[in-house]
C-alpha cells in the first residue's frame, strides 16, 4: 500500500491510498491556513456552517436525507491543529459499493454532496445565510466554553495556554469565545470567498477505487474552485527554550474532589533535526503507556496519582505530563515526575524498557494501516512537515532507536511551566472578596 | 471449528463450544496487520447477587471491577499489562454492569499475547496487601468519577428508572462498598464468574481460527463448571420512580438524559430483533437525519454534542438520548410531541426506507472496527444470538414494528428526564 500524491488543480493536492481491505472508504478535504487569534474562531466556524445546507440541499433536513439516501455516507466537519496550522474542512465515510444491494456506487454522488458542501453554500444575495452563521457561533462559544467539562484535557489546554502565552499555539483549533462571539455574516463570508482563492488544499482518499476515477470524481465536483495566488508560506514557530530560568508555576481554583498537575516542556534542542522515531519512543518509554516510568513508578509503585502519562507535539516541540493527584500531593508527584526524566536523561534505562517502547510504538505504528481515520491524519501531519515516508517505514526506524537517543532527548528538554488545577479553599477570605 | 459466511458483507465467522464449555469466536480478517483477541465473562458490576448449585450468594458493589484491577498481578510478581505491552502488545480491559472483558492488539507475536491473555485471566493472584493497595487507586477512581458530570448524569437517571436492578450503582461501587472486598472475596468470584463455561473468546484478524480453538483448549481448565445464576432482584415494572431530576455541577451549558426502560428480551434471537427494532426505531424518529433532532438543533435547543441508545445489559433494557441544551424541558416536549405524532399517524415511509439504508451504512462501517465487533459477539454469545447476523435481520424488519416499539416505548408516562445545570456559572 503506497500513498500516491498528485496535484489535481492549482494548490489542490490529493493523497490516494488504494487499498481492498475496506468495507468504507475515506475522503477528507483540508483548508491549510496559518493559525492565528483574530481567525482562528472564523476558520473553526466554516466548515459547521457550510454544513448547515447547500444551494441544492437547503437545510440539514434536505442534506441529511441526501446523505441517508447514499447509504448513511457521513460528511462530517473537521477542525485541527497541526503545529501552528490550523486545517478546516470535511472528512466524509463512503460505503463501498461491493456491499451494497445492487453494488451501488456512491463514491461519486459523495464527491458530488462534499464539492458543494464545500463551494456552494445556501447564499442569500452572495451572502452566508445570517441564521446559520448565528446558529452555529453560539454552538462554536458553546463548544469553546465546554473544555471545562472534562477537567483531566482542560488542565493540558490551560497549560499549553499559559506556557505559549506568546505564541499563536496558545490559541486553540477553535479560537477564543470573544473572537468567536464578533463573528457576523457579512465578514464570515468575506473571509470564506478570500480562503478558497489562497489555501492549499489537502485531500485524502482510502478506499477501492482507483487513482483516475477518484480524480476525476474529484475534478468534477470541484470545478468551481476559485484559485488565486496559493499562501505556502504557513508554518509553526518553534521555541527551544523555557521563557524563565525556573519553571513558572501557575495554579486555578475550580469545584474538583482532585486535583489534577500537568508540567509543561520545551522539547529542546532536539527539535533542530527532530528524530521523530527516537521523540516517539522516548515519549513512550516516560508516559506513554502501562509500561512507562511514569505509569509503572508514580502511578504503581509509589501510588501518588491516579493517572499519569506524557504526550508530545512534534510540530511545537512541546512535552506535557498529565496527572490527576490528591490535593496535597502536589510536590511529591512533581518531584517525582521530574525524577523520572532525569533517571531517563542519566541513561537509566533498562533494556526491558526500551524494547517495551520501541516494540509498543512501532506497532502503533503498524496497525495505523488498519485504521482510515488515522491514516488519514497522520497523513496529513506528514505532509504538512514535508515528509514523505509512511508508518511502515517510521517504525523500521522506531526498532534501531537506542538508550542513547532517548536519554538525549531526555536532556534536551526543558520545564517551561507547571499547572496545577485543584479545589478552592473555602475559608479563605481573600477568595470571597475576588467573587 | 464450523464456519458461516456471510457473503454480501464479506464477512466469515468461525466458532466453536470447547468441552469446557468455552464459547470461540474468530472473525478472520485477512490482510489487517492488527489482530484483536477480547477474552470476556458474564460478569458486571450487577452481578452482586447470584446462586451457584442453589446456593445463593451476596457480594459488595464493585467486585467485578475490582478484580479486572487485580487480575493483571501474576504470582511471580509480573503485572500481564507490562508483559503484554513489553510484547508490543497493546492491551487493557474495562468493567460494564454486564461484562468484563480482557482485550489486546497486536501486530506481532499474537499467538504468545493470546496466551498470556489466556493464562493471566485464568490465574488469580491476591494478597492482602495487593489488594489493600488498590483499594487507595480505585478510590481515587471512584472520586475522579465524582467530578465527571457525564458519570453522575448517567447515574441519576438510572436512579430514577430502576428502584432495585444493580444496573442503578455504579460499576466500581463506593468507596465504603469497596472496603468490605478482601481477597477472599476476590477468589471466590474469581472461580465462580471465570470457569470457562461462563466465558467467551472473541478474536478478529489475519489468524488461524483452529489455532485460537487450540491454544484454549491447551491452556484452559478442562473441566465444565455450573454456570452462575445471577439475581437481579424482583423485576421491574415499566414506570420510572420518578420523572424529573435537576443536578447541578461547574458545566459550561446545561447537560441532559432521557431515559426509559424496555422489557428485555431474554431468548437468544427475540433478544437481536429488539435490539435492532429499537436502534431502527430511534434513528428514525430521533437519529441525526430526523426532524426532532434537525428542528431542535436549527432552533439552538441541540448541538452535536447529542446521541441516543438503547442499550441491554444484565437482563435490563435502556433507552436514553441526551445531550446539551439551553432548556432541556422544551427537548422533553419536542420528544413526547414526536412520539404522540408517530402513535397517531405512524412513521413517515420514505424516511423510514433512507433511515434503513443509513443504518445498513453504519453497520458496515462497525465491521471495521475490531474492538466493539469482538465485544458485540461476545455479547451475542452471552445473550444466545450471533451478532454478525445483524445485518441479514435488519432488513427483515418493517415500519410497523418500529412504530409499535416507539409509541409503546416512549410512551409520555414512561419518560424521566435529569438535568445537569450549570453551577456558579459563567
Amino acid at each position: 500500500m503506497a500513498i500516491s500524491r498528485t496535484e489535481i488543480m492549482p494548490g489542490v493536492w490529493l493523497s490516494h491510498l488504494h487499498t481492498d481491505k475496506f468495507k468504507t472508504a475515506c475522503l477528507s478535504v483540508n483548508l491549510l491556513t496559518q493559525l492565528k487569534r483574530e481567525t482562528a474562531s472564523m476558520n473553526a466556524l466554516l466548515p459547521y456552517v457550510l454544513r448547515r445546507g447547500t444551494s441544492l440541499y437547503g437545510d440539514m433536513d434536505a442534506l441529511s436525507a441526501r446523505l441517508d439516501e447514499l447509504y448513511g455516507t457521513a460528511i462530517e466537519p473537521v477542525v485541527r491543529r497541526i503545529g501552528e496550522i490550523q486545517c478546516v474542512g470535511f472528512f466524509a465515510s463512503i460505503p463501498e459499493g461491493d456491499f451494497l444491494p445492487g453494488r451501488e456506487n456512491v463514491l461519486r454522488p459523495a464527491c458530488e454532496l462534499l464539492g458543494q458542501l464545500l463551494l456552494s453554500p445556501n447564499t442569500r444575495g452572495g451572502l452566508l445565510l445570517p441564521a446559520y452563521v448565528d446558529s452555529e457561533r453560539e454552538k462554536l462559544i458553546e463548544r469553546i466554553r465546554s473544555r471545562i467539562n472534562d477537567k483531566r484535557s482542560y488542565a493540558v489546554i490551560r497549560c499549553i495556554e499559559l506556557m505559549c502565552c506568546y505564541e499563536d499555539f496558545a490559541v486553540s483549533r477553535f479560537g477564543t469565545e470573544e473572537d468567536a462571539a464578533s463573528i457576523r455574516y457579512q465578514k464570515l463570508t468575506k473571509h470564506y470567498r478570500a480562503l478558497l482563492q489562497s489555501c492549499p488544499v489537502e485531500i485524502f482518499y482510502c478506499g477501492r477505487a482507483g487513482e483516475k476515477e477518484v480524480i476525476r470524481c474529484l475534478r468534477d465536483a470541484f470545478s468551481t474552485l476559485p484559485r488565486g495566488e496559493i499562501d505556502y508560506d504557513i508554518g509553526t514557530d518553534l521555541r527551544l527554550n523555557a521563557l524563565e530560568s525556573e519553571p513558572r508555576f501557575e495554579r486555578e481554583e475550580m469545584d474538583v474532589t482532585q486535583g489534577k498537575l500537568t508540567l509543561g516542556f520545551r522539547l529542546g534542542e532536539c527539535m533542530e533535526e527532530p528524530d521523530q522515531a527516537a521523540l516517539n519512543v522516548f515519549n513512550c518509554l516516560f508516559g506513554g503507556g502501562v509500561s512507562s516510568k511514569l505509569f509503572v513508578n508514580v502511578r504503581e509503585k509509589l501510588q501518588l496519582c491516579y493517572y499519569a502519562s506524557s504526550l508530545i507535539d512534534t510540530h511545537k516541540g512541546l512535552l506535557l505530563v498529565s496527572s490527576g493527584i490528591d490535593f496535597e500531593a502536589l510536590e511529591a508527584a512533581r518531584d517525582e515526575i521530574l525524577n523520572q526524566l532525569a533517571q531517563i536523561a542519566q541513561g537509566e534505562i533498562t533494556d526491558e524498557e526500551l524494547n517495551a517502547a520501541r516494540s509498543g510504538v512501532a506497532s502503533d505504528l503498524r496497525s495505523l494501516m488498519d485504521s482510515q481515520g488515522e491514516l488519514e491524519g497522520f497523513t496529513l501531519s506528514q505532509t504538512i512537515d514535508g515528509l514523505d515516508y509512511g508508518p511502515m517505514e517510521l517504525a523500521e526506524l522506531v526498532e534501531m532507536v537506542t538508550k542513547e537517543d532517548v536519554a538525549a532527548i531526555a536532556r534536551s528538554v526543558e520545564c517551561d511551566l507547571i499547572y496545577f488545577l485543584c479545589a478552592g479553599e473555602k475559608e479563605d477570605d481573600d477568595a470571597e472578596e475576588e467573587l | 471449528m464450523q464456519k458461516k459466511s456471510f457473503d454480501r458483507i464479506g464477512e466469515s465467522l468461525f466458532f466453536s463450544e470447547l468441552p469446557n464449555g468455552l464459547h470461540v469466536q474468530v472473525i478472520p480478517k485477512p490482510g489487517f496487520a492488527v489482530s484483536f483477541a477480547a477474552f470476556a465473562t458474564n460478569y458486571g458490576g450487577a452481578h452482586r447477587r447470584f446462586s451457584v448449585d442453589g446456593v445463593m450468594q451476596d457480594t459488595p458493589a464493585g467486585v467485578a471491577h475490582y478484580l479486572e484491577h487485580k487480575m493483571f498481578d501474576l504470582p511471580d510478581g509480573d503485572n500481564a499489562l507490562a508483559l503484554l505491552s513489553a510484547n508490543g502488545a497493546d492491551p487493557n480491559a474495562f468493567t460494564s454492569s454486564g461484562m468484563t472483558a480482557y482485550y489486546f492488539q497486536s501486530t506481532a507475536h499474537f499467538e504468545e499475547n493470546l496466551r498470556l491473555l489466556l493464562h493471566f485471566v485464568s490465574t488469580p493472584y491476591f494478597t492482602a496487601e495487593t489488594v489493600q493497595k488498590e483499594r487507595g487507586i480505585i478510590g481515587q477512581e471512584i472520586r475522579m468519577g465524582e467530578d465527571d458530570p457525564g458519570i453522575a448524569l448517567y447515574y441519576g437517571l438510572l436512579r430514577m428508572l430502576y428502584a432495585r436492578h444493580p444496573i442503578r450503582d455504579r460499576v466500581a461501587g463506593t468507596v465504603e462498598s469497596i472496603a468490605q472486598i478482601t481477597e477472599q472475596t476476590l477468589y471466590d468470584c474469581h472461580r465462580i464468574f471465570y470457569a470457562p463455561s461462563n466465558m467467551a473468546l472473541c478474536v478478529a484478524g489475519d489468524v488461524d481460527p483452529e489455532r485460537i480453538a487450540a491454544i484454549a483448549e491447551e491452556l484452559l481448565p478442562v473441566e465444565r463448571a455450573p454456570i452462575p445464576k445471577a439475581d437481579f432482584g424482583e423485576a421491574e415494572d415499566l414506570l420510572p420512580l420518578r420523572q424529573r431530576l435537576h443536578l447541578q455541577m461547574p458545566v459550561s451549558a446545561p447537560q441532559f438524559l432521557i431515559g426509559t426502560k424496555l422489557k428485555a428480551e431474554s431468548d437468544g434471537p427475540a433478544a437481536l430483533r429488539q435490539r435492532l427494532v429499537s436502534t431502527l426505531a430511534l434513528r428514525t424518529l430521533v437519529g441525526s437525519s430526523s426532524p426532532f433532532y434537525t428542528g431542535l438543533y436549527g432552533k439552538g435547543l441541540l448541538n452535536r454534542d447529542y446521541d441516543y441508545e438503547a442499550d441491554f445489559t444484565a437482563g435490563t433494557g435502556t433507552v436514553i438520548l441526551g445531550g446539551e441544551s439551553p432548556d432541556p424541558e422544551a427537548v422533553f416536549a419536542a420528544l413526547q410531541e414526536a412520539v404522540a405524532e408517530v402513535a397517531r399517524s405512524g412513521l413517515d415511509r420514505d424516511r423510514f426506507s433512507r433511515a434503513k439504508r443509513a443504518s445498513l451504512g453504519a453497520r458496515l462501517r462497525g465491521l471495521e472496527d475490531f474492538d466493539s465487533l469482538c465485544i458485540a459477539n461476545a455479547a451475542g454469545v452471552f445473550n444466545g444470538y450471533c451478532a454478525l447476523d445483524a445485518l441479514s435481520v435488519l432488513e427483515t424488519i418493517g415500519q410497523g414494528e418500529c412504530e409499535a416499539f416507539l409509541a409503546d416505548a416512549l410512551a409520555p408516562e414512561r419518560l424521566a428526564l435529569a438535568v445537569m445545570d450549570a453551577k456558579g456559572g459563567s
